[in-house]
């Protein structure tokens, strides 16, 4: 892997500002010049999951030339994962008080838990799904799309039509994931209280550890002999193809990589925003992580991280300030950022670093 | 000859039965003026079939407590002003005041009867709209001892329609009652299979103790009438299938012909979709201020208006912002996204988060049935409009210039470009048509769906993967696609309720997707690799 300045920058920055904002939530009293009030810590948690998402889309959009229009059903299934599991911490500590059963399936008659949800009060087994199902859902899927060469603006609605059909079938309430309301009232996680601020601050904090790996794995993917073969499949596939090699294998392959790599970013996203609903697998959402992708920069990894960051801080910023005018700003975003930020704001960097 | 034959016949008959009917009706007057609640029940019931011209009045009277007997037991009906009135005759009687009378009193078994005998009466009655309903009730009560009355009422009934009615009527009382022949037996069930409605069904199959004969008429009945109702069911579904998928091939055809003629995934369709539905809202508030007489016109002025507006929507966005983003397909799919995020803003902030009301004129409301199917006339003239819509779209691509071009661009850019056609001007004509169709879907879906900002976002993905489905550039595929996925929505959701039969077909478009890459009719030639 080639060290540069840029990915010794992203580390840093990526690792260095949520811990200095967790140490100083955790250090300073309340009401202190310096204290970082604990709203702000589930805040930046949210926007590093969302960024690992971004790179989860940049790998895949910026790399392989594949623009998924359904990511955040990856994102959405490893929250739902991570979700079950603070499901069943809650124990009897819910309305109803029953140990077994969560208090929707109480509510709705329910008598025993389904056989889909056993193991899920195990923490261990609870991540090992979150990384398994999207991952497993991401190799059925992709081994027959890229296998019959299904490719373009076709892959990308019939990844929309994916995370719909998810959208769908998750807002029902006998699939046994809390239909419409999905999964909320958490309270603990190993152990920990979920609105704590100390274990808010633990989390921050272990979501930049997990951003900042996953980023190093990504830029190892894309810097070895794999990723110049990636590259190779997106500029001219049936070229790659004539030459003798599979693109098809190496699109599977980064794309489960990425579908994993969404669904941790969805069960660090649970605990940190409390609740997961079917509104997660909306297609809109998977949308809007392009844009986060498109904004800082196609295929540069750094730039998904910080367009992911950008943009939510803006929406978080305008939803406050102008609530009417964030779907105004977002769509000449989109506008704006394809016409004439090709290269989004990675590219403006490099372009001035060009210049000098 | 022999219909004025069966004419005397029947005179003459109804001549013989009057006097043994004169006696009747004295009986009947008598028991009813006896003490005793069986002797009023067996009056009524007497009263009823005698076909006394006052018998209706009388029984009215009885039901309202208004029928009173003197110690002779005459009859008499308390009037509206306390005066009385004899109760056979209607003569009114000065010389009998209220202390020597006694009110008759009922009870539920006579209340019943009350009841029965009105609905037998009203047989007679000469308006042809109450007998039917009359039959219609005795048919519903199935009770043996309307029967004689029916008999009557049927002799000397002429209006055919108002007869099969009364001979239902009579098929399921005989059915019902507990000494008819086992030969009148079996005709009864072939009349009620000739009905065949969901009501009588039920009926048949209620009926027990019948004798074996019958017992297998009644099964052989049924099962044919099952299979009729599957028919029809089965017709219903492809009915309703048709309508959704005309809904979805209005959506999806400007969709497809954008797609096929540049390649560019518009996104923002499902806006045009939208702003189609706000204008027709616009069209009827500016109708109902202004021209109030033809208001019920109101679609017929929306229509138009709705394809202008919208292709000029399309033309300006195709002008500043699409040809921009030419050749590259997944851009363009982010940009018109961002659009339809701010055309959804504006609409919003114009008129509202609300759902707004548009009216269904009255010549596209209710409904008519055909057989065993309802054909609701609002989906029947969206069906119309889909077909006139596509035929029209048709006709401009095979027969106008533009159209020709049209097909020239789809087929190869670059040669239709040497060949001196100016392939950008053709893209935003495209692109307006396109537009255009979609707003014309809307004044379509303004009728049965709610005006909201949100409307076109529940349609786009549906006209991608109808498009998807059908294949670019084929409105031929387009329109199997749509009725394809309409259809096979409609069969699976009595199967797997409405949610589940949305998943089932995304996952076997999905699956579809895998053996058919570009579709059912997927573009041929150069053009398909670039």
């Amino acid at each position: 892997m080639k060290t540069d300045r840029t990915l010794w920058l992203t580390l840093s920055l990526t690792f260095g500002i949520p811990l200095v904002l967790a140490v100083l939530n955790q250090v300073t009293e309340i009401g202190a010049a310096l204290h970082v009030p604990t709203y702000v810590l589930a805040l930046a948690g949210k926007y590093l999951c969302f960024a690992m998402l971004a790179l989860a889309v940049d790998l895949v959009w910026g790399f392989a030339g594949i623009l998924s229009l359904g990511h955040a059903a990856f994102f959405a299934l490893g929250g739902y994962a991570m979700g079950m599991y603070l499901m069943r911490q809650i124990g009897t500590r819910g309305v109803y008080g029953n140990a077994m059963l969560p208090d929707f399936m109480v509510f709705l008659g329910w008598k025993e838990l389904p056989w889909y949800w056993y193991g899920f009060e195990w923490f261990p087994f609870a991540i090992f799904m979150a990384v398994l199902v999207p991952g497993l859902l991401a190799m059925g899927f992709g081994w027959l799309a890229f296998r019959s060469r299904v490719t373009g603006v076709y892959l990308s609605i019939i990844t929309q039509a994916l995370t719909y059909a998810l959208l769908l079938a998750f807002f029902r309430n006998d699939m046994g994931f809390g239909g419409n309301n999905g999964l909320t009232d958490f309270k603990d996680i190993l152990g920990f209280p979920v609105q704590a601020d100390a274990t808010r601050a633990v989390l921050l904090v272990v979501s930049a550890l997990f951003l900042c790996l996953q980023f190093l794995v990504a830029r190892f993917v894309v810097d070895s002999r794999f990723g110049k073969m990636l590259i190779a499949v997106r500029d001219t596939e049936s070229r790659t193809r004539f030459l003798g090699y599979r693109p098809e294998s190496y699109k599977l392959v980064v794309w489960v990589l990425s579908a994993v790599m969404a669904g941790i970013g969805g069960a660090l996203y649970v605990p940190q925003v409390g609740i997961i609903n079917p509104s997660e697998f909306a297609p809109a959402n998977s949308i809007e992580a392009v844009i986060w992708v498109a904004v800082g920069g196609r295929g540069t990894l750094s730039g998904a991280i910080l367009g992911a960051i950008l943009v939510n801080f803006g929406k978080t910023w305008f939803t406050g300030a102008l609530p009417e005018f964030w779907l105004y700003a977002l769509g000449a975003l989109f506008i704006f950022v394809t016409l004439f930020l090709p290269k989004g704001v990675m590219g403006l960097f490099a372009m001035r670093r060009a210049r000098t | 000859m022999r219909r004025l034959f069966a004419a005397l016949l029947a005179v003459s008959l109804l001549v013989l039965a009057q006097p043994s009917r004169a006696d009747q009706t004295e009986d009947a007057l008598t028991s009813l003026g006896t003490p005793g609640f069986d002797n009023v029940r067996e009056g009524v019931e007497q009263l009823a079939t005698s076909g006394h011209p006052r018998a209706a009045e009388i029984i009215g009277a009885l039901q309202a407590g208004l029928l009173f007997v003197n110690a002779d037991q005459t009859l008499f009906i308390k009037q509206g002003d306390d005066s009385f009135v004899s109760a056979s005759d209607g003569k009114a009687t000065t010389d009998i005041s209220a202390d020597d009378l006694k009110q008759v009193r009922v009870n539920n078994g006579i209340r019943n009867a009350i009841e029965a005998a009105l609905g037998g009466l009203r047989l007679f009655s000469p308006d042809a709209p109450t007998r039917l309903e009359a039959a219609e009730a005795v048919y519903k009560a199935h009770d043996p001892a309307a029967l004689p009355a029916l008999d009557q009422a049927l002799a000397k009934e002429s209006n055919a329609g108002v007869k099969t009615r009364m001979l239902e009527a009579r098929a399921a009382a005989l059915l019902s009652a507990p000494d008819s022949v086992e030969g009148d037996r079996i005709a009864a069930v072939a009349v009620l299979r000739a009905r065949g409605d969901i009501e009588t069904r039920g009926y048949l199959a209620s009926l027990s103790d019948q004798p074996p004969a019958v017992a297998a008429a009644i099964t052989a009945a049924l099962t044919s009438l099952d299979r009729l109702a599957q028919i029809w069911s089965v017709a219903q579904s492809v009915y309703y299938g048709l309508s959704l998928g005309s809904v979805l091939l209005l959506a999806a055809a400007g969709l497809a012909i954008t797609f096929g003629v540049m390649g560019v995934i518009n996104m923002a369709h499902g806006e045009m979709v939208m702003i189609g539905a706000y204008v027709t809202f616009v069209v009827q508030q500016f109708m109902r201020e202004h021209t109030p007489g033809i208001y019920g016109t109101s679609l017929l002025f929306a229509i138009p208006l709705a394809f202008l507006v919208t292709g000029a929507v399309g033309v300006a966005v195709e002008r500043c912002l699409i040809r921009f983003l030419y050749g590259r397909p997944l851009e363009t799919l982010l940009a018109t996204w961002g659009l339809s995020l701010g055309l959804q803003q504006a609409v919003r902030s114009i008129f509202g988060a609300n759902n707004r009301d548009v009216d269904t004129p009255r010549w596209m409301s209710g409904a008519t049935e055909v057989g065993g199917l309802t054909l609701t006339w609002n989906r029947m003239y969206i069906i119309l409009f889909a077909i006139i819509v596509l035929a029209s779209l048709m006709a401009a691509l095979r027969y106008t210039s533009l159209g020709l071009r049209m097909r020239a661009v789809t087929q190869n850019r670059r040669m239709a470009a040497a060949m001196g056609i100016r392939t950008p001007w053709i893209d935003a004509l495209t692109f307006g048509l396109g537009s255009g169709v979609a707003g014309m879907a809307g004044v379509a879906l303004s009728q049965i769906d709610n005006v909201s900002p949100n409307l076109g976002q529940g349609y786009i993905i549906d006209s991608f993967m109808v498009v998807v489905f059908g294949g670019v550039g084929n409105l031929w595929g387009t329109t199997l696609g749509a009725l394809t996925l309409g259809i096979v929505n409609k069969f699976l959701e009595p199967i797997a309720g409405a949610v589940m039969a949305k998943i089932v077909v995304l996952v076997l478009l999905i699956l579809f997707i895998q053996r058919r890459p570009r579709g059912m009719f997927p573009l041929k030639g150069r053009a398909v690799e670039s």
